[in-house]
């Protein structure tokens, strides 16, 4: 079988005094896309921080494509291949939607063909190309978020809810948008709260709770089991729908 | 085929097709009517000083302005563009400024020891900056401003005590080259009515080298660089996210921005023929710049033409305004007391209050606002 791309061995996090991971254990496989699941609080978020070194695993290994990036700096981390979305449309409001997409390719201008192939994902940031970014809308915000992430070719994308907030029509196109990045290979891990958008989308699911892998298995087979929907999620995809 | 050829992706292709004017100001145009009349005007008057003004201190005025554009805009690097609050600003200005007094003073008044003196400014400055941008800037902003408060502090002190060096509290007075020095005549007749000597020479090197500098300031914000500095701005974790090394590029626009001020403190070290702690190292300098920037509008760096033109105005000419005032009110009761030129700090301090509550962007950022 072939090695993971991502790998994450009994992974503690503290924050400050408070302990939130406690011994994460999960693998992402290649080209497939993994949804992260998990109330508010269950440490998903903390789990993708901790990946990309913003906060340093207390112990625990993390290794990414056959290296340990436990200890790794977040600069040396994005550079090994990882794309960050955090949550909340975190965009720079100050530059212009280019100048967010400029800033992140960098190794180089954007190829055409890549900047062609964003903007069919996300059309509407084409009418805002030369905007501050901050004009935006919400749902534009997350678009150019994700955009900033795929700008240049990455290994692995994580994304942390790019739905929350977003309207229905809107998450409508982020699920689309997403379906599209899947087809084209990209491997990643999406953190959602949405279980209609997660299963839509997910090759596999991870459901966490208090810090714990309490989870982990191919999404049809959660999508078709609505017993362990209820048990792990408290509610069943029909209600979400 | 591509189906974006409407979207120029790298950060200077606009300055790349935008001609002449586009490629001198790096794309950054001031993006309003009034604030490009403001800035031209202040342009032509600096340049045109010596020929549109008779006596010594229109000069003077207009040299320190020169000076402090270029201070206040690399201050505006650090402060508006990259986010860092330092208090150890004037320490680099100071350096430049005894750099020249040191090396003319020292080696005799010669071209040579003008470039000793300014290269020796410029590598203490940037050694220092780097030393602090390494050690100081991976803490909390708070604690960065304190460490260069306290390193400011102990140069100013240590300026003073190396009295063998420095001059002490008295500072140093030195001669110019021969070519700046007012005996210096260019020409035997006078050009439009003005004596073209040593004097207007070291004017006209002042307005050059801070023109220069402003554009080459101009250029570095407007740059990938710049850009990163901004996004760090704005959010230093997303930064990070990205690939970029925060500290790395913290560091580096602090030893840029400190090199500048270095040049900024050895051109007026030229000018006044001086320079002691009150002239270069002094706090008050450190207030004042922040005030500048605050007031012209900071991250916009035209902000600084308008923030060092407005003060430094004030500062040469406030009193005697209110002196006017005060003897045509004369008659009238209370108001000559109150606009007397002894309380030109109140009304200063008072102006400075009004245009921070009126002007919360700066002056730029309003007249921006306006014709949005």
């Amino acid at each position: 079988m072939a090695e993971p791309l991502l790998q994450l061995s009994g992974v503690h996090t503290h924050i400050g005094p408070y302990h939130i991971l406690h011994g994460v254990d999960f693998s992402i496989p290649a080209s497939q896309l993994t949804v992260l699941l998990g109330r508010n609080g269950a440490g998903k978020t903390t789990t993708l921080r901790t990946i990309m070194g913003l906060w340093q695993a207390s112990s625990g290994m993390i290794r990414f494509d056959g290296r340990d990036i436990t200890k790794t700096s977040t600069p040396d981390i994005a550079r090994a291949g990882i794309g960050y979305v955090p949550e909340s449309m975190a965009i720079f409001t100050d530059l212009t939607v280019r100048e967010n997409i400029v800033l992140a390719a960098r190794s180089g201008p954007v190829e055409p063909a890549r900047l062609d192939w964003m903007l069919g994902l996300f059309p509407a940031l084409k009418r805002f190309w030369n905007l501050p970014a901050g004009n935006l809308s919400g749902g534009q915000k997350q678009m150019l978020a994700i955009a900033r992430a795929i700008a240049e070719p990455r290994r692995l994308l994580l994304i942390d809810e790019p739905t929350k907030g977003l309207a229905p029509v809107m998450v409508r196109s982020m699920i689309e948008a997403f379906k599209a990045l899947k087809a084209s290979g990209e491997t990643i891990l999406l953190v959602e709260q949405n279980f209609y958008a997660a299963s839509a989308l997910g090759d596999n699911v991870i459901v966490m709770d208090d810090g714990r892998i309490v989870h982990s298995g191919a999404m049809r087979e959660m999508v078709e089991d609505k017993t362990l929907q209820q048990r792990l999620l408290g509610l069943s995809l029909d209600a979400h729908q | 085929m591509s189906t974006s050829p409407t979207l120029p992706l790298a950060f200077d292709e606009a300055r790349k097709s935008g001609g002449f004017l586009s490629s001198l100001l790096s794309s950054d145009f001031p993006r309003s009517r009034i604030l490009t009349f403001i800035l031209l005007t202040i342009l032509v008057v600096l340049a045109a000083t010596p020929f549109l003004f008779s006596g010594s201190q229109p000069l003077s005025t207009a040299a320190k302005i020169c000076v402090f554009i270029v201070l206040v805009a690399s201050y505006d690097l650090l402060l508006g563009y990259t986010g860092i609050v330092s208090f150890a600003h004037t320490m680099f200005f100071g350096i430049g400024g005894y750099g020249i007094a040191i090396a003319l003073e020292r080696l005799g008044a010669t071209w040579s020891s003008v470039a000793i003196g300014l290269l020796a400014a410029l590598c203490l400055s940037a050694l220092l900056a780097v030393a602090i941008g390494l050690l100081s800037l991976r803490v909390r902003a708070i604690f960065f401003s304190m460490i260069t408060l306290a390193v400011a502090s102990a140069m100013a002190v240590l300026a003073s005590q190396l009295s063998g060096i420095t001059g002490g509290e008295d500072g140093l007075s030195f001669q110019l080259p021969f070519e700046l020095r007012p005996a210096f005549k260019l020409f035997s007749e006078p050009v439009m009515g003005v004596a073209v000597n040593g004097r207007l020479i070291a004017y006209y090197l002042l307005f050059f080298v801070a023109l220069i500098m402003f554009l080459l300031l101009l250029r570095i914000v407007n740059s990938p660089f710049g850009r990163v500095l901004q996004a760090i701005r704005e959010n230093e974790f997303r930064a990070e996210a990205l690939g970029y090394r925060v500290v790395a590029y913290r560091t580096m626009a602090s030893v840029i921005s400190a090199l500048i001020a270095t040049v900024a403190g050895a051109l007026i070290a030229l000018w006044l023929r001086y320079n002691g702690p009150d002239t270069t190292l002094s706090f008050s300098i450190m207030i004042d710049i922040l005030l500048m920037v605050v007031i012209g509008g900071m991250g916009t760096m035209y902000g600084a033409v308008i923030g060092a033109t407005l003060f430094v105005l004030a500062q040469s000419y406030l009193q005697v305004l209110m002196d006017a005032a005060s003897k045509a009110l004369a008659g009238v009761p209370l108001l000559p007391n109150l606009v007397h030129p002894d309380r030109w700090l109140l009304w200063l301090g008072a102006l400075f209050i009004i245009s921070v509550y009126a002007f919360p962007g700066g002056i730029v950022g309003r007249l921006r606002q306006a014709r949005q």
